[in-house]
């Protein structure tokens, strides 16, 4: 057994956490960055964040993740890394030559106490930043949150820095990305585009976390919102922010900011949350539904109605992100399954609000956590104690999937053993399809695999 | 003594490779850059500036003390329960990403490989101090798992609250009792200048806490060896056991691949100790000469001839003809197969060009490997590694010790009064080197390098996309963060941490492995596709329709 030290006996933890479901805040940081044009992300700290973060993302997307670093020795960790990050703005300026610098910090400058604002002025007097050019920052303090509280506070940057309110309204809608995948934006630019709306994506990691093979490298692709965009968003007239964990911040910021009414959403992952998102932009856009997208959720209830029997009262487990498990919860119960046990490694209130909320009726007897404790070692023992039929979860679920022999659907970060994230979107109608599909076909095959002989069907 | 470059090798002149990367960098960057990029002419004695802080900004290969620490060094060993002593990210990273196989004897012997144990520490634990919930993480460690050794490693914040990670350690020996075996490690990521400082501050840890604990003797009496700095990615340090056993070698330790507390604790029973990543662990064997008189060489088990090369050592070294006949009936045996597999794929390989850029020796000894394939090694140059490792040990008290390097941890070892035993006399290690066998030595990657290739150290992305731009190599070997910027511009790039999932390298069976993995990537088609039909046609004529 690969996990051969894992019981369903669960002992009181207080402090210890086995096979966490998060990672930390810089790596969602840099993420964020990645998905702005022209941008290189810096992480103020140790070499050793830098190089995790980038292997961490590199592995995912199978991309260039490309960011710098400000190489603290031990002498800036006693002295502070203000010389080290001045350095390193006028190197990168001169060698990397981005149009945006995004610096994060790690725990090592936080416990510091580094005055990034103090530090990247003092840049500025000393001429290291050229004009038109920028350096922008955020804390994200390693100690505090989860690699989504990174990236919420890398995207509230953006408005911090960018967002800039004339006084002439457009008639756009700003769309806050939650975490996802250059494909799911993809898929959120395309339906803003039927439905004949003005839209502003950002973060768009599309076209940056998933350009083209062509033989020619650019350190920093076509795609991603351009800073003019950024800007702009100041003069939107209103935006929907899609994950209350990763973009809820940045929505109250540019509100606050330049005027921009919000809503927060989740993430439009299964035919719920998609229907949410789709009316939001109706009629924010003013635009009426198109009959193409009615046909695409028509399209996708056919699929479901067609292969509901496979479905019906399974168990499942899931972990992962907040942002993505709350539509995906939903998601399942549309499709009349059973999450059972669910778990994130980011704390806070939302999650276990919108659990209770969806599950006390129709999963009574469901287990969640958040926050501290809530590890797979944990998700593991609950499946220990009784079975599921299904788990979803990043890579590191297989371990957990191979010694249970339960059915496994890769999603979350990191996916690092299969390709496909990136090449289908998980949003939308469309997405909903995709998933559809993706958890039939492990459910049917584990069925191929592991009935009697006799009992193998054909026809399914 | 060094080979001059291949001529059949059409490349501009590499002296300009230098001057044009330089131009491009802010005056103080080029200046101390000049000094770890430089043409190899091995016999002229050449300088190069290594282990040095690289410069802020400049986006590099490297990591961090913890990297080498508990993701290199102590991480292959399956039945320590290492708890990453931190906020979460560290031991996130470093959970099942460095391909550590190991394999457990039996399916109840303990493997916690697989898991990832954190501290988690909070805003609340930096400011009131983490050692409280150090402790508890230990107690709860214990309770669910029970394990004989439980190792402590320190982030960045560790070191600047001030929690005392060996004080703990040392606490909760006494409070567990049961014969439990608690050892911290300062392994904050700023310690040093890249994963070379966790190297030597684990080698400090294995030393005072492992090796040596466990006198006894067992199995065979004879040719008994260690391996140091071999970390079974891929399964490499499966191949390397799997010759030892036919060759009738008897393998106490491997430090530290498949590796388990009892086999460190064991090791110093061992009568000669094979080093084959000399940055990442000479340290230990040094330490375990001078405390118990085992002598050590380097060796390459990476390529066939130096696999044999190493075996013909080890002959030399025991010096019975029994132990000698035997190696040589496994080298002719092994060779059948490996000459098969070299000739098929030197049609696809030979006069191929080949740079690495990685570690502290994967760059030095893969060149073995790319020789057998008929291949040249253009440019070469260490993430991590020292002087000494690109000149030799002989430039070791040359090195000055700068303010990095002397923030690590020196420990001072002694023999040891009852156990020291010089495995060999004076006038033996005499004869045996008039043999030819080198003692405590290591060339390095500059005197197998060609006269007049490019030795860079800790190669920067602008390095290596003017590399590839300006010399055009067949394959780029480094790791996975350079993997798909190298592979945007439409060469190849072999991953030598990770051998993209494949191996092992390590052997007979490696050097297999890595000719087929090689001729793969020269065959592989998909590189000639990368332009469109239309944008390959020179002309395109178009017609307006009105």
């Amino acid at each position: 057994m690969l996990l051969r030290h894992t019981t369903a006996k669960e002992v009181d933890r207080k402090a210890l956490t086995v096979n966490p479901a998060k990672t930390c805040q810089p790596v969602g940081a840099m993420y964020a960055a990645l998905g702005l044009h022209g941008c290189l992300p810096h992480s103020h700290g140790s070499q050793g964040c830098c190089a995790y973060h980038r292997s961490a993302l590199t592995r995912h997307f199978k991309e260039p993740v490309v960011a710098s670093t400000s190489s603290f020795s031990e002498g800036s960790s006693v002295f502070g890394g203000s010389a080290n990050l001045l350095t390193a703005i006028e190197t990168i300026f001169t060698v990397y030559e981005p149009d945006v610098i995004a610096v994060h910090t790690t725990c090592l400058s936080e416990t510091i106490g580094d005055d990034l604002n103090q530090i990247v002025s003092k840049a500025k007097e000393d001429g290291k930043i050229p004009d038109g050019k920028r350096v922008i920052y955020c804390n994200t303090p390693s100690y505090v949150g989860s690699h989504i509280t990174g990236y919420s506070n890398q995207v509230a940057a953006f408005i911090k820095f960018f967002s800039t309110a004339t006084p002439k309204k457009r008639n756009v809608i700003n769309l806050i990305a939650g975490w996802m995948e250059p494909s799911d934006m993809r898929e959120l630019k395309r339906i803003a585009k039927v439905m004949e709306t003005r839209t502003i994506l950002f973060p768009d990691m599309s076209g940056v976390m998933d350009s083209p093979l062509t033989g020619k490298y650019d350190i920093y692709p076509k795609g991603g919102t351009t800073v003019d965009e950024m800007i702009a968003t100041g003069d939107s007239k209103f935006s929907i922010g899609m994950g209350m964990y990763c973009t809820q911040d940045a929505c109250i910021k540019l509100e606050n900011k330049c005027k921009v009414k919000f809503e927060v959403m989740e993430i439009p992952i299964g035919l719920k949350a998609t229907d949410q998102f789709i009316m939001s932009l109706s009629r924010h856009g003013n635009v009426p539904v198109p009959d193409s997208i009615t046909d695409e959720r028509g399209r996708l209830l056919d699929l479901i109605a067609d292969n509901s029997k496979y479905f019906y009262d399974k168990r499942v487990a899931l972990f992962g992100d907040p942002d993505t498990l709350i539509p995906l919860v939903e998601f399942l119960l549309t499709l009349d399954m059973k999450p059972v046990y669910i778990v994130t490694g980011t704390p806070g209130k939302h999650f276990d609000e919108a659990m209770t909320e969806m599950l006390k009726d129709r999963v009574p007897e469901a287990k969640f956590r958040s926050g501290e404790g809530a590890d797979l070692f944990r998700l593991h023992q609950w499946i220990k104690q009784e079975g599921v039929d299904l788990l979803i979860g990043n890579s590191y679920g297989k371990y957990i999937a191979r010694d249970e022999n339960v059915p496994f659907v890769r999603f979350g970060f990191p996916v690092v053993d299969r390709p496909g994230s990136n090449s289908f979107p998980h949003v939308g109608y469309v997405g909903a399809i995709n998933w559809v599909t993706k958890l039939l076909d492990v459910i049917l095959d584990h069925q191929d695999r592991t009935c009697a002989e006799e009992k193998v069907e054909l026809v399914m | 003594m060094s080979k001059e470059i291949d001529t059949t090798v059409k490349v501009e002149d590499l002296s300009t490779f230098k001057e044009t990367v330089l131009a491009k960098y802010p005056k103080k960057v080029a200046k101390k850059r000049e000094k770890s990029i430089l043409i190899n002419d091995f016999d002229a004695n050449p300088q190069i500036q290594a282990n040095v802080r690289t410069i802020p900004g400049i986006i590099t290969q490297r990591g961090c003390a913890y990297a080498g620490c508990k993701g290199v060094v102590l991480g292959p060993t399956r039945d320590i329960v290492n708890i990453t002593h931190g906020p979460i990210g560290c031991g996130f990273y470093s959970w099942l990403t460095r391909r550590n196989q190991t394999k457990p004897e039996n399916p109840d012997d303990p493997n916690y490989m697989t898991y990832c144990f954190s501290t988690d520490m909070q805003d609340s634990n930096i400011v009131f101090g983490g050692e409280e919930k150090l402790k508890q993480a230990i107690r709860e460690a214990y309770e669910l798992f029970h394990p004989k050794a439980i190792a402590i490693f320190s982030t960045c914040p560790v070191g600047l609250i001030g929690d005392d990670v060996h004080r703990v350690a040392r606490q909760m020996v006494e409070e567990i009792g049961d014969g439990i075996n608690i050892f911290g490690f300062s392994c904050e990521g700023y310690r040093g200048v890249s994963q070379s400082a966790g190297h030597h501050i684990a080698n400090n840890g294995l030393f005072k806490n492992l090796i040596g604990r466990d006198d006894e003797v067992r199995g065979s009496a004879k040719y008994r060896v260690n391996l140091l700095g071999e970390y079974n990615i891929g399964g490499d340090a499966f191949e390397l056991e799997r010759i030892f056993e036919e060759c009738g070698i008897n393998l106490i330790a491997t430090f530290s691949g498949n590796s388990t507390i009892q086999k460190f604790e064991n090791a110093h029973t061992a009568d000669l100790n094979m080093v084959m990543c000399h940055r990442s662990i000479n340290y230990v064997a040094g330490m375990m000469e001078t405390t118990f008189g085992i002598p050590w060489i380097k060796v390459q088990p990476i390529g066939a001839e130096s696999t044999a090369k190493m075996l013909r050592k080890i002959g030399q070294y025991f010096g019975e003809q029994e132990l000698i006949d035997r190696i040589e009936e496994v080298i002719a045996k092994e060779m059948v197969e490996v000459k098969i597999a070299q000739a098929k794929a030197l049609i696809k390989t030979k006069g191929k060009m080949a740079m690495l850029f990685v570690g502290g020796s994967r760059a030095h000894h893969y060149q073995n490997l790319f020789e057998e394939l008929g291949m040249t090694t253009l440019s070469a140059g260490y993430e991590f590694g020292h002087r000494d490792d690109y000149e030799g040990r002989t430039v070791i008290p040359t090195i000055q010790i700068d303010a990095d390097s002397r923030n690590i941890e020196e420990i001072t070892v002694t023999k040891d009064e009852t156990r020291y035993n010089p495995r060999k006399t004076e006038e033996e290690l005499k004869a045996l080197a008039a043999g030819g066998m080198e003692f405590n030595e290591y060339d390095g990657l500059m005197a197998q390098m060609q006269k007049g290739s490019l030795v860079i150290d800790d190669l920067s992305h602008y390095e290596m996309e003017k590399l590839i731009e300006m010399y055009h190599p067949d394959v780029f070997c480094a790791g996975i963060k350079e993997k798909y910027a190298v592979q945007k511009m439409g060469v190849p790039l072999k991953q030598l941490h990770s051998y993209d999932y494949g191996g092992p390298y390590a052997g007979f069976k490696g050097a297999i492995n890595f000719y087929n993995d090689i001729e793969m990537i020269a065959c592989t088609g998909i590189w000639k596709e990368l332009k469109a039909p239309w944008e390959r046609e020179s002309i395109v004529e178009a017609e307006y329709v009105y």
